[in-house]
């Protein structure tokens, strides 16, 4: 697929859901020099546990390191490195546009990557869409010349694909 | 968690924190108190274990951690909350990058007040969270066992390090109904996301030995973590087995004993040449708890430059953090070396002939041995002399710490180390002022021991009044005042690096008097001025066992520490004490 960063490299951690476990993250991402892209967190459906999903610039250090320092980190207990190749990779973008003649414009932009309408005024437009990250990076792109509001990104989820095995590091037995 | 009911008694929070010390085995407490921690003041009258009052909550920390250091057991401290957490900041960095087991208890300001600013509040989970291995804020008063227990797991398993606990004030109140709970100890662990154990990996252990066997230029590259494992012993079987010289870093001084033939001392920035040489030289670079630490690669690029790495580490993120190895082992170091000795045992391999090696080394020894020059008729001492001269006055077990700076490495370089635990130094960090509560840490928890801190004068005047917490509490270690008058190592760069300027660097010898600053403390205080005085002050010294002793040695302001490899520079680079350069 064209348009992919191999300088961004995604890993998911599976973290206790405890206070300060995200400050204890980014601290160390601060701390070692280790450049953040994105970072998401929720709560998995066992409310004891959260996912962090990061995307590191492992030009900044080798994701070696980062996988090593982050599990080092007592709440953390399982990272997956999800490269682009091994994972659905997800990302959410909601914007409203100001829109005159070039409203069927930008509707095909958002029928193309199966997006949703939210709100459809006269003059305005509230859409989200969900598509990879490049496909969204290319999105942001052809926005450019539209009178937008806001926009907004959720940061990047990811999955391993179905039959893939992710290299994984984990505390558990 | 399966919970050991002890009783059906009801506890506060505050007898909780004492009762689960007493749980965890700890025998001393360095602290000191105020407003926060108040309420776990109370109980620790009721029980056996000792606490020692120091005059500087940092003191607290590094007494901690000369404890550690000595006994392997986890040192524990505690202190207030806001300035006395921040105080103890230092000493928390310090064991964090030297790993060493701690445990620290700070007050906090009652629950309710968190985050507003309160007298006393500091965000001491957030200042401390990149210099411990973990820490808690503790919500609950029924949280207190369980935490206190996790904290000792984590602080003395894997690579250990320091864990703090931070309490609030108002769930130790003994007037805060919710500061009740029926006491408990858990006799399990549970925490999902810290598995320190490792499992022998046969695979690797064949792949290193055979490794061995084919080097024909091997050196064990050993580390403090040696000292960590307990691992002296096995060390030693493995070095004898394979003849394979070693270097002990900073860290490791005393895991292999300086006096056995295969051993090369200290390597890196104030090594000797040869213990630098041979790595350079090496063919095969047996990492065994070292981390490649920039002070002994130098310019890591022309480090070791012809070496296949083994890397052995309980810390698998060591492993190419600096230099990617050939072969990484995650383990503690006593079960990789013995694997590997069984190994080799059990095979009957035969290693590669190593006798040329050794030529070359001993080739180097003769050359260029660690060397200084006596002084000169009505100069002051040489301090290199003056800490020969304790060397050999003391008993072979004599713990030694130092602070940091030209005496820390004069002490690594010329104390002979033939024991494992009796040298305690602030290595990663470089913490002036370690040596005193450090050494008042290892003999609160030897007693029977010698200790003695060999100290400079920058650094003496960061800690000394902990002397007054060692002459109360019945301490009585013993210093060695490297007194030059100057912050000496930076006077050293001032003079090789900064055209002779010496910027802010000078203390002068005589304010303060430091015979009198001491005898005020409660110690006995000589100074020594003169060559025929030094040995027969120590063994004045020696036989003073009812209080702190400091003898203030005048040694020469000029004296520099040789060899040197210039901060990253290429170890190829040593610079040798200047009667040996004429050689070359």
């Amino acid at each position: 697929m064209s348009g992919i960063n191999r300088s961004l490299q995604t890993i998911a951690a599976l973290v206790e859901n405890r206070a300060g476990v995200l400050a204890r993250v980014s601290d160390l991402f601060a701390r070692r020099g280790y450049n953040i892209h994105s970072l998401t967190v929720a709560p998995t459906p066992d409310p004891a546990f959260s996912r962090i999903t990061i995307v590191v610039n492992v030009d900044s250090a080798p994701l070696e390191q980062v996988v090593k320092q982050l599990f080092k980190l007592v709440n953390v207990v399982e990272i997956e490195e999800l490269i682009h190749e091994a994972a659905y990779e997800r990302e959410l973008l909601i914007a409203v546009v100001n829109v005159a003649t070039n409203k069927p414009e930008l509707m095909s932009l958002i029928t193309n990557l199966n997006g949703n309408v939210l709100t459809d005024s006269d003059s305005q437009l509230a859409f989200s869409v969900e598509a990879n990250p490049s496909q969204i990076n290319q999105l942001e792109k052809q926005l450019e010349g539209f009178d937008i509001i806001s926009q907004q990104r959720s940061g990047r989820i990811a999955a391993p694909k179905i039959g893939v095995t992710v290299p994984k590091t984990t505390a558990k037995a | 968690m399966t919970t050991e009911k002890i009783s059906e008694k009801r506890i506060n929070g505050a007898q909780a924190v004492i009762k689960s010390l007493e749980m965890e085995g700890v025998e001393v407490i360095f602290g000191y108190p105020g407003g926060a921690i108040l309420p776990v003041y109370d109980p620790l009258i009721d029980t056996p274990i000792r606490h020692i009052l120091v005059r500087h909550e940092q003191g607290a920390g590094h007494m901690a951690e000369g404890y550690a250091h000595a006994t392997g057991k986890p040192g524990v401290c505690m202190v207030t909350s806001g300035p006395a957490a921040t105080n103890v900041v230092t000493a928390l960095a310090d064991a964090y990058l030297d790993s060493v087991p701690m445990v620290c208890i700070t007050g906090q300001v009652a629950l309710p007040n968190i985050g507003t600013d309160a007298f006393q509040e500091v965000d001491t989970t957030g200042i401390t969270r990149s210099i411990t291995k973990h820490n808690y804020l503790v919500t609950k008063a029924e949280d207190i066992p369980r935490i206190i227990h996790e904290a000792f797991h984590i602080a003395t398993t894997g690579r250990p390090g320091p864990v703090l606990v931070d309490i609030p004030k108002s769930i130790v109140a003994a007037n805060n109904p919710d500061a009740h709970f029926d006491w408990y100890y858990p006799d399990t662990i549970d925490l999902p996301g810290y598995n320190p154990e490792f499992e022998i990996n046969v695979e690797q252990i064949n792949q290193a030995v055979e490794m061995l066997l084919e080097a024909e230029r091997p050196v064990l590259y050993v580390g403090g973590g040696v000292l960590k494992a307990r691992a002296a012993e096995v060390l030693l079987e493995l070095a004898e087995l394979g003849d394979i010289p070693v270097v002990t870093t900073l860290m490791a001084r005393g895991a292999f004993p300086d006096s056995h033939e295969l051993c090369l001392g200290m390597p890196g920035m104030h090594g000797n040449y040869t213990a630098i040489t041979a790595i350079q030289k090496s063919d095969l670079l047996i990492a065994m708890g070292s981390r490649f630490d920039d002070r002994v690669t130098g310019k890591v690029d022309a480090f070791a430059p012809e070496a296949k790495v083994v890397h052995v580490d309980i810390d698998p993120a060591e492993h190419g953090k600096i230099r990617a190895p050939e072969l990484a082992i995650a383990g503690d170091c006593n079960d990789v070396m013995k694997a590997i000795v069984a190994k080799i045992v059990s095979d009957s391999a035969k290693f590669a002939d190593h006798t040329a090696w050794r030529d070359t080394i001993r080739g180097w020894q003769e050359r260029y041995p660690l060397v200084y020059e006596q002084s000169e008729e009505g100069e002051y001492l040489k301090p290199q002399f003056v800490i020969e001269q304790i060397a050999q006055s003391c008993p072979a077990d004599t713990i030694v710490t130092a602070g940091v700076g030209q005496h820390q490495m004069w002490a690594s370089q010329f104390w002979k180390f033939d024991h494992p635990y009796t040298w305690i130094n602030s290595g990663g960090l470089g913490t002036m002022g370690f040596s005193i509560p450090a050494a008042i840490g290892a003999k609160a928890a030897m007693p029977d021991r010698m200790v003695w801190a060999i100290d400079g004068d920058g650094c003496f005047q960061m800690t000394a009044q902990e002397l007054i917490t060692a002459a109360v509490d019945k301490i009585p270690v013993k210093v060695a005042l490297i007194n030059n008058a100057y912050l000496g190592m930076v006077r050293q760069w001032q003079e090789l690096f900064y055209d002779e300027r010496y910027s802010e660097v000078h203390f002068g010898y005589d304010v303060p008097d430091y015979v009198k600053w001491s005898e005020s403390m409660g110690c006995a205080a000589f100074k020594v001025d003169k060559i025929d005085d030094v040995r027969s002050t120590i063994d004045k010294a020696n036989a003073i066992n009812d209080r702190p002793v400091v003898i203030d040695f005048r040694c020469l302001s000029s004296e520099k520490v040789y060899p040197m490899v210039v901060a990253g520079g290429p170890n190829d680079d040593v610079i040798v004490h200047p009667s040996q350069a004429e050689e070359n």
